[in-house]
C-alpha cells in the first residue's frame, strides 16, 4: 500500500488539479460578465479542491500555487468590484456565506487584503480579524498554507514606519503583533505535524514537516523586513515572543531550524547587541537539538560581521604583532568594533558555550571541538589581540579531551587539526603560537599520523613565512610541538613508516633547524644546546638527517665568533669556539654508533678546518684523528674509500694551524692510505695528489721538493704496475691516461718552480706516452688522445708566451 | 641562443632551509633549456624542483649528495661549445687563488686546468669552494657558479647566494653571473668567443 502511495497521490493531484481547473473555468467566465454570486460560488468551489487530505506537502504545495494564481484574479476582480460601487464591509460579509470553512477563510483573506487597501477600516483590525479567524482550521497542512496565504496577501499592508497603512490607530506593534501571532499559531500547526498519525509513518512525516519550515520561517523574514522593528523593538518584543515560541514548543526540529532561522534573517548588530537573550535560550532547548551548529553559525556570522569592519585596522594588527614581538603591546591598541568589547561577546559566548557542552552530556567530542573552533575563529577575527582568549579557549578544549587519551574518531581529529591551524593562519607567525600554553596540551590528543601531519603544518608555517626562532626558549617549546616528528613514540615502534614520507618530514626537521637564530652568540648557543638535547633523542633512524643541520649552524656560530674575537679580547666570554668544538665533537659521536661513518667523517673533517681557522691546534688534530678513526675501522667501501682520502687530501692540504711534528704524522697516515687503495688507478691518483700535501703555493714552510717528486715517482710507478696488471689479464696496455696525469702534475711543480722536477724527467715522460700511443697493442683510446695533445698545446703556449714562463720552457723539447 | 642554468652546493636542508625567494622567482619554467648542477643538492626534492625548471638536467655528484648515483664528471655539447662538469671535491680546489671574473693566463689554474685538459672541453663547471669564479683564459673558461642557496663553507668565509646562466649562441658564450648581496641582485657578465677547436689534432 505504501509502495504505491506515490503513485495515489499523483492520481489525486491531477484530480485535484482537474476540479480546480474546471470550476477556475466558470469562475472567469462569471468574471468576464462581471456576475459576483457565480465567482463567489466557483471560486469557492475551486478552493474546496484544498480540503484534500491525500497530498504530501510537496505536492499540495503545487495545487496551492495553482489556486493562488486563480485568487489574485479573483482578488483584482473584488477591486474593481468595489470601484463599481460595491461596498468592500458587504463583500467582506458576503464571501462569509462559503459552505465550507477552508474556502471561506481563502476568500476572505483575499477580500480582507482589498479591504485594508481601501483603508475603510484600520488595518489593525482587519488583520487581527483574518488572523483570528485562521484559527477556525487545525488540520496541520491546511492551515501551514492559509497562514501562509495570509501572509503573503498581507505582507505590503502592514502598519509599518512609513507605510501608507501607518495611521494615528495603526502603529508598527500592530504589525509585529499581528506577524507573531501567525507565526506562533503556524508553529504551533507545524509542531503538531509531529504528534499525529501512526507512529510507523514518523519518519516520512518529519521529512514532510522539514519541507513546510520555510512556510513558517516565512514569517520570521517577514519580520525582520519591518522597517520599524528597530533595536529596542526587537530587544524588548520580537526576539523575546519568538524564543518563547521556540523554548516552549519542545520540538527538535523546530527549535533548530527557528533558531538558525533566527540568526540569518536578523541584522548581525541586533544579534551582538543581544546576544545574552539568544545565548541564555540555547541551554533550555532540547537535548538533542544540534545547537552546537546554531552556534557555530551565530560566531561565523559575527566573525564575519567584525572582519568585515576591521579590515581596515588589518595594518594596525600586523604592527602590533610586531611590537608584541618585541615585547612592549602595553602601547598598542588594536581598533576592533568597540561594540564587541561593549557587550563582552567573548565572555557571554564562552560562558555560554562552556553551559552548553556541560549540559549536553552527550554531545560528542567532534561536536564541542567543532563549538569551541567556531569560538576561536570568531575571537581570532574579532579579539587578534587577545592571545588570552584564545588559550583560554585551548584550556577549555583540553579540558573536555582529559582522560580520553588520543582521538580515534576522524571527524574530532579534523576538527582539532582546523582549531589548531586557525591561529597559525590567523597570525601568520609560529612565535604566537608558541606563546599559548595549551596548545601542545591539544596536540597531545591527535594520533600520532595526525600529530605528524600538524607538526608539519607548523614548520611549513614558519618555512612559509620565514619567521626566524630567536631564543632557546622558543626553541624548547617549539620542539615540545613537534615531538612527534622528533622522536618515536612508544606505540608505533611497529608501524610501517614510507621510507619517502620519513625523509620529507626528516628533512622538513632539517630545514627547521636552518630556522633557528639569534645574533646574540650566548643565545644561539644555548638553541643550540636545546636542539642537541631533543635531536638525540630521535634515534638511529633520524640523527644522519638531524645532526648535519645542527652541525652546521654550530660551525656557522664557529665563524661568527671569530669575527668578533678581536673585539671582546680580555674579556670573560662565555661561548667561545673552544666549547662549541666540544660540543660539536660529542655530537658527531652520535652518528658513529649508528653507524653512518662516511657522513660523520667529513663532518669531522668541516670541523677540522673550522678550528683550524680559529687557530685550534690541539681540537683540529683531535678532529683529524678522528675522521682517521673512522676511515680505518669504519669506512670498507672501496669507492667509498677513494672519495673519503680525497677529501681527506683536500682538507689537509688548506691546514695551516699544525706544527711540523702533527703535520708530518697526518701527512704520513695519509700518503698510507692512499697507496693502499684497491684498484691501482685510485692509488695512483690519490699519491700524486698527496704531492700537494708537500708543496702549499702560499705557505714557504711547505715546499719540500724531494717529497713532492717521490710521491710523483711512486705515482709513475703505480702507473706501470696498473698497466702491466692490464697488460697481463687483457691483453692489453690499458688506458696511458694516468701517465697522461702525471705528466701534467711534473708540469705544475715545474711551473711552482720546484728544483727537482727536470726537464729531462718531463720529457722522458712525454716519450713514453707518445710510444705507448702508438703502439700496436694499445686500443685506441680517443680521450688519452685528445687530452695529450691538449696538454702539448699548452707546453707550446707557454713555450710561444715569453717572459719567465717562457724562458722556464725553452729548455723542454717536445 | 640556447641558456643554460648553472648552479651547485645548494646544501638544502643541511646548510640551508631553501633557494633565496628572490632566486626562485627569477627560476621559471620554460626559459631555460639546460641545466648543469655541480652537485651538493643534497636531496630528491631540490632534485625535484630542479626537474620543474627545466627538464634537461646535468648533475655530477657531491661528497654530500643522498643520490649515489650522479657520476662524477660529466660532459655534453652545446652549440659549438663543449662543456665539462666536475664538482671539484675530488680536486684540490683551494690550489688556485681566488680572483672573480678575470681573464687569466692560461697554467695560472692548477688541476682544474688539466682536468679541462682531460676532459678535453671549452668550458669546465665546477662547485665546492662556494666562491663564485669565472677564469677567461687562452682555450676556454672556468666556472664555478658558487652555492645558489649561500650555504656555510669551510674553503670561503662569507658566501652569497650566486648562480650563472650562459647564454650561448654557436661560437660565442656569455656568462651571466647573479649574486645576492644583501638582499639585491647584482649580475654580472663576462663573454668569450671560441676559435680554437678543441677536438682538432
Amino acid at each position: 500500500m505504501i509502495s504505491d502511495g506515490v503513485e495515489d497521490e499523483d492520481k489525486w493531484l491531477a484530480s485535484g488539479i482537474a476540479g480546480l481547473q474546471q470550476n477556475a473555468f466558470y469562475m472567469h467566465r462569471a468574471l468576464d460578465s462581471n456576475n459576483l454570486r457565480d465567482a463567489l460560488k466557483y471560486s469557492a468551489q475551486m478552493l474546496s479542491e484544498l480540503r484534500t487530505s491525500r497530498l504530501s506537502p510537496h505536492k499540495y504545495y503545487e495545487l496551492y500555487m495553482r489556486a493562488f494564481d486563480e485568487l489574485r484574479k479573483l482578488e483584482m476582480f473584488f477591486k474593481e468590484e468595489t470601484r463599481r460601487g460595491c461596498s468592500i464591509i458587504d463583500l467582506y460579509e458576503l464571501v462569509q456565506h462559503a459552505g465550507n470553512i477552508l474556502p471561506r477563510l481563502y476568500l476572505l483573506c483575499t477580500v480582507g487584503s482589498v479591504y485594508i487597501k481601501s483603508k475603510e477600516a484600520p488595518a489593525k483590525d482587519v488583520l487581527k480579524d483574518l488572523v483570528e479567524m485562521c484559527r477556525g482550521i487545525q488540520h496541520p497542512i491546511r492551515g501551514l498554507f492559509l497562514r501562509s496565504y495570509l501572509s503573503q496577501v498581507s505582507r505590503d499592508k502592514l502598519p509599518d514606519i512609513g507605510s501608507e497603512y501607518e495611521g494615528d490607530a495603526d502603529t508598527v506593534m500592530d504589525a509585529v503583533e499581528f506577524v507573531l501571532q501567525n507565526f506562533t499559531e503556524m508553529n504551533k500547526l507545524w509542531v503538531r505535524m509531529h504528534h499525529q498519525g501512526p507512529a510507523r509513518e514518523k519518519e516520512r512525516r518529519e521529512k514532510e514537516r522539514s519541507e513546510l519550515r520555510d512556510l513558517v520561517g516565512k514569517n520570521l523574514h517577514v519580520l525582520s523586513q519591518i522597517e520599524g522593528v528597530d533595536l529596542d523593538m526587537y530587544r524588548e518584543t520580537v526576539l523575546p515572543r519568538v524564543l518563547e515560541q521556540v523554548v516552549n514548543c519542545k520540538d527538535e526540529l523546530a527549535q533548530y531550524y527557528l533558531m538558525d532561522c533566527i540568526i540569518q534573517v536578523f541584522p548581525d548588530e541586533y544579534h551582538l547587541q543581544t546576544l545574552e537573550i539568544l545565548l541564555a535560550a540555547c541551554p533550555q532547548l532540547q537535548p538533542s537539538v544540534d545547537i552546537k551548529t546554531v552556534l557555530s553559525r551565530l560566531m561565523e556570522r559575527l566573525s564575519n560581521y567584525a572582519a568585515s569592519s576591521t579590515e581596515v585596522s588589518n595594518g594596525m594588527l600586523y604592527s602590533w604583532l610586531q611590537s608584541s614581538n618585541r615585547g612592549t603591546d602595553d602601547d598598542f591598541m588594536v581598533q576592533v568594533l568597540p561594540e564587541f568589547l561593549q557587550v563582552e561577546a567573548f565572555a557571554k559566548l564562552n560562558n555560554y558555550i562552556g553551559k552548553v557542552i556541560e549540559a549536553q552530556v552527550d554531545m560528542p567530542i567532534a561536536g564541542a571541538v567543532t563549538l569551541y573552533s567556531s569560538l576561536l575563529t570568531f575571537t581570532l577575527n574579532v579579539h587578534p589581540d587577545r592571545l588570552d582568549y584564545v588559550d583560554q579557549i585551548l584550556g577549555a578544549c583540553v579540558k573536555k579531551l582529559s582522560g580520553k587519551g588520543k582521538l580515534d574518531d576522524s571527524r574530532a581529529t579534523k576538527q582539532i587539526v582546523s582549531l589548531l591551524s586557525a591561529p597559525l593562519e590567523k597570525y601568520n607567525d609560529i612565535e604566537t603560537a608558541l606563546k599559548l600554553s595549551n596548545y601542545p596540551r591539544v596536540m597531545e590528543h591527535l594520533d600520532n599520523g595526525t600529530n605528524k601531519v600538524m607538526a608539519g603544518v607548523i614548520i611549513q608555517s614558519i618555512m612559509k613565512n620565514r619567521t626566524s626562532i630567536s631564543t632557546s626558549d622558543k626553541v624548547e617549546a617549539l620542539f615540545e610541538l613537534i615531538t612527534g616528528l622528533i622522536k618515536d613514540s612508544d606505540e608505533n615502534l611497529h608501524d610501517e613508516i614510507d621510507e619517502e614520507d620519513f625523509h620529507e618530514e626528516q628533512n622538513s626537521v632539517s630545514r627547521l633547524i636552518q630556522m633557528l637564530y639569534n645574533d646574540d652568540p650566548e643565545e644561539m648557543l644555548k638553541i643550540i644546546c636545546t636542539v642537541r638535547k631533543h635531536i638525540l633523542t630521535g634515534g638511529p633512524k633520524r640523527l644522519p638527517f638531524t645532526v648535519p643541520p645542527l652541525v652546521f649552524n654550530a660551525l656557522k656560530l664557529v665563524r661568527r665568533l671569530q669575527g668578533q674575537e678581536e673585539n671582546t679580547a680580555g674579556e670573560e666570554v662565555a661561548t667561545t669556539p673552544k666549547k662549541i668544538f666540544q660540543i660539536l665533537n660529542q655530537t658527531i659521536e652520535a652518528l658513529s654508533t649508528i653507524p653512518v661513518p662516511e657522513l660523520a667523517l667529513r663532518l669531522y673533517l668541516e670541523c677540522a678546518e673550522a678550528a683550524n681557522d680559529c687557530d685550534l691546534e690541539p681540537v683540529a688534530y683531535e678532529f683529524f684523528t678522528q675522521a682517521y678513526i673512522l676511515y680505518e675501522e669504519e669506512v670498507s667501501d672501496s669507492r667509498a674509500q677513494v672519495t673519503a682520502i680525497h677529501l681527506i687530501i683536500g682538507t689537509l692540504q688548506r691546514m695551516h694551524v699544525f706544527g711540523v711534528e702533527n703535520r708530518d704524522t697526518l701527512t704520513h697516515k695519509a700518503t698510507g692510505y692512499s697507496a693502499k687503495l684497491l684498484k691501482k688507478p685510485d692509488q695512483c691518483r690519490a699519491v700524486y695528489a698527496c704531492a700537494h700535501l708537500f708543496w702549499v703555493d702560499d705557505s714557504d714552510s711547505i715546499k719540500d721538493g724531494e717529497r713532492v717528486l717521490l710521491c710523483l715517482k711512486r705515482a709513475l710507478r703505480i702507473a706501470n704496475a696498473a698497466q702491466q696488471m692490464a697488460n697481463a689479464t687483457r691483453g692489453s696496455s690499458g688506458s696511458v691516461s694516468l701517465f697522461i696525469e702525471i705528466l701534467n702534475k711534473y708540469l705544475y711543480f715545474f711551473e711552482k718552480g720546484n728544483s727537482e722536477i727536470s726537464v729531462s724527467a718531463i720529457e722522458g715522460l712525454i716519450e713514453l706516452i707518445t710510444t705507448d700511443l702508438q703502439s700496436d697493442n694499445t686500443t685506441s683510446d680517443p680521450a688519452a688522445d685528445a687530452f695529450f695533445a691538449s696538454t702539448l698545446r699548452y707546453i707550446q703556449f707557454q713555450k710561444q708566451k715569453g717572459g719567465a714562463m717562457g724562458e722556464k720552457y725553452e729548455p723542454l723539447k717536445v | 641562443m640556447v641558456l643554460v642554468l648553472a648552479l651547485g652546493d645548494l646544501h638544502i636542508p643541511h646548510r640551508a632551509p631553501d633557494l633565496p625567494p628572490k632566486f626562485k622567482s627569477m627560476l621559471v619554467p620554460g626559459k631555460i633549456q639546460h641545466i648543469i648542477c655541480t652537485g651538493n643538492l643534497c636531496i630528491k626534492e631540490v632534485h625535484d624542483y630542479l626537474k620543474t625548471i627545466c627538464p634537461d638536467l646535468h648533475i655530477t655528484r657531491g661528497e654530500y649528495d643522498e643520490e649515489t648515483r650522479y657520476p662524477e664528471t660529466k660532459t655534453l655539447t652545446i652549440g659549438q661549445f663543449k662543456l665539462g662538469v666536475c664538482h671539484g671535491h675530488q680536486r684540490l680546489t683551494s690550489l688556485f687563488p681566488i680572483y672573480r671574473l678575470k681573464v687569466i693566463s692560461w697554467g695560472d689554474l692548477d688541476s682544474l686546468v688539466m682536468l679541462q685538459r682531460q676532459l678535453d672541453v671549452d668550458i669546465l663547471v665546477t662547485g665546492h669552494t662556494h666562491q663564485f669564479t669565472a677564469y677567461k683564459h687562452e682555450a676556454g673558461v672556468v666556472i664555478n657558479p658558487g652555492s645558489a642557496t649561500g650555504a656555510y663553507s669551510s674553503v670561503t668565509c662569507d658566501v652569497n647566494p650566486s648562480f650563472v646562466l650562459m647564454d650561448i649562441d654557436a661560437t660565442r658564450v656569455v656568462v651571466y653571473v647573479y649574486e645576492l648581496v644583501d638582499g639585491e641582485v647584482k649580475v654580472d657578465k663576462i663573454d668569450f668567443k671560441k676559435t680554437t677547436a678543441t677536438t682538432a689534432h
